[in-house]
């Protein structure tokens, strides 16, 4: 007999079974944290985003199901926000994240060559992780720092002024030890 | 001797440039010394070719040093900088420079001065006057000061804000929201950045009298994800304004109650758009809403809404203190009171210059700029963000004035001025300009959507000499159909600077 074609089941809000795998234990506390800090906050689907991201570095595709259902939203809409905003990653990143502005006032001091440089020597493109697993590039449109470029974001909040092709390669240097 | 007082600004771009290290090498070298300071970390004066800026109160007044780097520290405590001593980094007092002096600061008035977390710090620099004005007020005479004022939206828009606030105040509800825009996602721009992180508590007071003219009791700041210090600032700051009575129920024992909270975006461009802004601030998509209903009508939630950018709401507080005459009295045409200009890209000293509307382009770029860091001719602008036409130099004497650009062609938005060398390629500055609006768009409308890939791609044949003037006629009809046929600024704007380039830079696209 020929097997059934499998249906990915469609989930909506507080049905279950679903199709992602489990989420690990602990991966499900944090996510569970995320949710009771912030669930009595009008619109809250943003603030347990990031806190899920600022706890897991990223949001777990396993957990879409979990918010959706303790929000009363359809995973749907849930994947819907996460993949609409830049900021979310789906995936884990490497190590360190490294991010190079791309807008026009650091274009206007060379960011268009540093960007290529960051990509040759890494080896990677933008939203790619070195294959060490140390090292994310991300592209940002504006760090606010437009006085100063081109400017360089390392982790959460070290951000760079005045980034040369050699200052670069010195920032992926230490961010790799410290990594 | 009571402990010498040592500012060290916290300011992005100041510590991007080495401030948290020489803040900690003063700290260090004191203990050292046996010299007892007082580290205060401030917001930055705006002249970033001076940061790490170290100011210290002297006997004589505040004398600054920069820029300062931690190796320069040991021989700061050497000429006795506490005193004011001199030294080959001494600049004097930051007042008497040419640069800062004939600034009208009026937003700005106490940015890079106090102590931005401080509200004793804030209401001893005239903080707070303004709203204990406002407080006893009925909110149409507080809506009609900011109307007569003249204060139009500094987020760009340039809407009239009192119109805006007397829509909101007209409308019945159970519930009126106030939203403060600071997304400030346009590229060149950053004194909502530099606002929240120096001077935080003058929002909260802007805001909060936006909520006691309308009758909104609840506020939210919907702030980018990529101003981590400014989110840090901002909840500091509105901690303690809770603790003192400045927020919350019955603020000061009156009748105006207040509550406000920060939001993080996510690095969404779109969601500096308000419409996107508030879908977002709703837990959803930031995707562009159909106007009407206004945001005044049906906003956040669906209730009467207040929205305006960080710097409008910072400009209220010196309306009410001093009046809509004193505030009036600067600027030219319709563009009334200041604005916070940022001076960004290849410039010498970039910064932030809080002027009178009425100040021309080659003001700013040569004697505030001081012309390129670079060394080579200024070739291009680009003012008001990524959706902003590029410049050139025969239009360098427009005055800012939001009239006298739009007559021209382009926008001056939240007052952000990019200035390129001659080392620029505009074809290849149009082409980002499509390529930014295809990564930023919310997808909604199809012209922005669909337009801005296909724009990029027509560039790229122009640039191949693929059917050149096919593909030019193709490019014009399709700006065209951006312009008129999006849903939002995004796509309705992004034409700007790629026909401006086209236009003034023709020889670019051979």
């Amino acid at each position: 007999m020929k097997p059934a074609k499998k249906i990915d089941a469609v989930v909506t809000a507080g049905s279950s079974p679903h199709r992602d795998p489990p989420l690990p234990a602990a991966m499900r506390d944090a996510v569970m944290h995320a949710i009771e800090a912030n669930r009595t906050k009008p619109g809250a689907l943003l603030p347990i985003l990031h806190a899920v991201q600022d706890a897991l570095r990223y949001v777990p595709s396993e957990s879409l199901a979990l918010i959706a259902r303790e929000l009363n939203l359809t995973r749907a809409e849930v994947h819907g926000v996460v993949t609409f905003y830049h900021h979310f990653r789906s995936t884990p990143p490497g190590r360190v994240v490294v991010q190079i502005c791309r807008a026009e006032a650091c274009q206007a001091l060379g960011a268009r060559a540093l960007e290529a440089h960051a990509k040759q020597t890494l080896g990677i493109d933008f939203h790619e992780t070195t294959s060490d697993g140390a090292v994310t590039l991300e592209p940002v449109y504006c760090l606010g720092n437009c006085g100063c470029g081109p400017s360089v974001l390392v982790g959460h909040d070290e951000l760079h002024a005045r980034v040369t092709p050699a200052v670069f390669d010195e920032l992926v240097k230490t961010a790799r030890v410290a990594a | 001797m009571s402990a010498v007082k040592v500012f060290v600004s916290r300011d992005t771009t100041a510590l991007a440039l080495g401030a948290e290290t020489t803040a900690r090498a003063i700290g260090d070298e004191a203990k050292k010394r046996g010299i007892e300071i007082e580290l205060v970390r401030n917001g930055s004066r705006g002249m970033f070719w001076l940061e790490p800026l170290v100011e210290v109160v002297a006997p004589t007044g505040r004398i600054a040093y920069g820029p300062v780097k931690a190796m320069d520290v040991a021989s700061l405590f050497d000429a006795n900088f506490g005193q004011g001593g001199m030294h080959a980094l001494r600049i004097g007092a930051v007042e008497d420079q040419p640069w800062f002096k004939n600034q009208n600061r009026l937003c700005f008035a106490r940015v890079g001065i106090t102590d931005p977390h401080s509200v004793d710090d804030y209401i001893a620099h005239g903080g707070y006057a303004g709203l204990r004005n406002a407080l006893p007020m009925v909110g149409a005479d507080i809506v009609k000061a900011v109307t007569d004022a003249g204060l139009r939206g500094r987020g760009g828009a340039a809407f009239p804000t009192g119109i805006k606030w007397n829509t909101v105040l007209g409308v019945q509800a159970d519930q009126k929201y106030v939203v403060c825009n600071a997304d400030e996602g346009d590229s060149g721009t950053f004194s909502d950045r530099m606002l929240m992180e120096g001077d935080p508590l003058c929002l909260v007071e802007g805001m909060t009298i936006a909520g006691a003219a309308v009758g909104a009791t609840q506020g939210y700041i919907y702030l980018r994800s990529e101003y981590p210090h400014a989110y840090r600032a901002l909840n500091a700051a509105i901690a303690n304004a809770y603790a003192a009575g400045w927020l919350g129920q019955n603020i000061r024992g009156s009748e105006v109650s207040f509550d406000l909270e920060v939001r993080l975006g996510a690095g969404a461009y779109i969601c500096g758009e308000e419409t996107s802004l508030l879908d977002s601030l709703e837990g959803k998509r930031g995707q562009v809403r159909f106007k009407p209903p206004l945001p005044a009508i049906k906003g956040l939630f669906g209730k009467p809404t207040v929205i305006n950018n960080v710097i409008s709401f910072a400009s209220v507080p010196i309306i009410l203190e001093k009046g809509a005459e004193f505030y009036r009295d600067y600027g030219v045409g319709r563009s009334r009171g200041t604005l916070p200009i940022q001076l960004a890209g290849n410039l010498k000293r970039t910064g932030l210059v809080e002027k009178a509307f009425g100040v021309t382009l080659r003001e700013l770029l040569y004697d505030y700029g001081g012309g390129s860091l670079s060394g080579r001719p200024i070739r291009s602008v680009q003012v008001g963000g990524p959706l902003g036409a590029y410049m050139p130099d025969s239009q360098f004497d427009t005055v800012l004035d939001y009239e006298a650009f739009a007559a021209i062609g382009a926008m001056l938005g939240h007052g952000g001025i990019v200035a390129f060398d001659d080392t620029v390629d505009m074809l290849e500055q149009a082409r980002y300009a499509m390529e930014f609006c295809a990564v930023e768009s919310c997808g909604k409308c199809t012209p922005c959507r669909i337009g801005s890939t296909r724009g990029v791609e027509v560039i790229d044949r122009i640039r191949a000499n693929i059917e050149r003037e096919k593909n030019l006629a193709t490019l014009d009809d399709l700006c065209n159909t951006m312009r008129f046929g999006s849903l939002c600024a995004l796509g309705g704007l992004t034409p700007d600077p790629v026909v401006s380039a086209l236009k003034y830079f023709a020889e670019d696209f051979v």
